[in-house]
């Protein structure tokens, strides 16, 4: 599962950041996920707790994921993921690699590949509370 | 808002001893081919070797190593699959047989999401394909991978030597180490590449003649790595390997 991978990269961020910063202990962490991504958030949040190191020891990890939207460059058109509507390979293609999400995503207005994920792809840090 | 990805990239490279973007001022000069024999070859000699096409948008080195229906493992992260001895990695994985029309951006996030989630194990040589020019995903590599050399393939045409003079030049005033460059599909014993990357001073590692056969010998790796080609390559990978 690359939930791991990406727990893994959020440990690493924060930890850098709090050396960078001086924070002794960290209290709190915001991350928001893209939809796009597809994160299994139980086992997210599971390989967040078994990789905490000792300044994250009380941290609380909120996590919101972001619903992701679509725009069309060439019609204008909006819409937004609808897994529903998308083979399981296909989602899990895009679950790996959220970009594949122009191969197997038109626009349903025009039917161009040629959009943009305005929302819901990636992952971000939000904000880090800690104490100095 | 910090993306937490870009963060683990080194990390996850840190186990690689030697990164080789294989790069070009344009395209069809033969980058991919090169790239995936000089991998075979690094392999045959014995090193620990990986190959990652980033050529998200027009991906060939499957083709040349006849893949097969193979897949990375999920474990905590993807994990290449070996072919032929090599540790494979491409975006044919996740896009089959479909085109993947990305724009600059999606390049850059998919790079990055696939550097964050690959777990390469300890391999002597990465060796890169690189899509051609100077675009999303060459800026990207060299300021994502900070140990990353280039390794410059052309053809004794003067409009793709063009495009390698600009291509070294900037990669000079970043200081990203240029391993040299390789001069593909000679036909005439012109030393007009020689001379000129010269006096660019990269070195000028070797000169591969056109090889007629080499076309039937794509997805045969066996082939391949008898035809003339490979002979050429793998001189070159001793160089490299030094």
């Amino acid at each position: 599962m690359h939930e791991w991978a990406l727990a893994e990269s959020v440990i690493s961020t924060v930890s850098q950041i709090a050396k960078k910063e001086g924070l002794k202990e960290i209290s709190e962490v915001k991350i928001v996920v893209g939809e796009l991504q597809q994160v299994e958030l139980d086992i997210f949040e599971f390989a967040l707790s078994q990789l905490r190191t000792p300044e994250l020891e009380k941290t609380k990890f909120s996590i919101k994921v972001s619903k992701a939207q679509f725009q069309c460059r060439v019609c204008g058109n909006k819409w937004s993921f609808e897994k529903g509507n998308l083979s399981e390979d296909d989602a899990e293609a895009i679950h790996f690699l959220p970009e594949v999400a122009h191969t197997y995503i038109r626009c349903p207005k025009c039917g161009s590949p040629d959009f943009d994920v305005t929302k819901g792809r990636g992952i971000w840090l939000e904000s880090i509370k800690g104490v100095k | 808002m910090v993306d937490p990805r870009v963060n683990i990239i080194n990390e996850r490279l840190a186990a690689v001893r030697n990164i080789i973007a294989v790069s070009s001022g344009k395209g069809g000069v033969g980058k991919s081919l090169t790239a995936s024999t000089l991998a075979l070859a690094l392999a045959k000699k014995g090193y620990k070797t990986g190959l990652f096409d980033l050529d998200f948008t027009s991906p060939s080195t499957h083709v040349i190593l006849g893949i097969g229906n193979v897949k990375p493992k999920e474990e905590k992260g993807i994990i290449p699959p070996q072919v032929h001895g090599i540790a494979y990695m491409s975006i044919i994985y996740y896009s089959g047989e479909h085109a993947a029309p990305l724009r600059g951006a999606d390049v850059s996030n998919a790079l990055i999401e696939l550097l964050a989630i690959t777990r390469w194990s300890e391999l002597d040589f990465l060796i890169i394909d690189m899509p051609p020019g100077i675009s999303d995903a060459t800026l990207d590599i060299i300021r994502l991978i900070k140990q990353v050399k280039f390794l410059i393939i052309t053809t004794p045409s003067q409009l793709a030597f063009e495009t390698v003079r600009k291509l070294v030049k900037l990669l000079k005033d970043l200081k990203v180490q240029v391993l040299g460059v390789i001069e593909n599909m000679k036909m005439s014993d012109s030393s007009f590449v020689k001379q000129e990357t010269k006096k660019l001073g990269v070195p000028h590692l070797g000169e591969i003649y056109f090889d007629s056969k080499i076309e039937d010998a794509i997805g045969n790796v066996n082939e391949l790595m008898l035809s003339s080609f490979a002979g050429k390559i793998d001189e070159i990978a001793s160089k490299i390997a030094v």
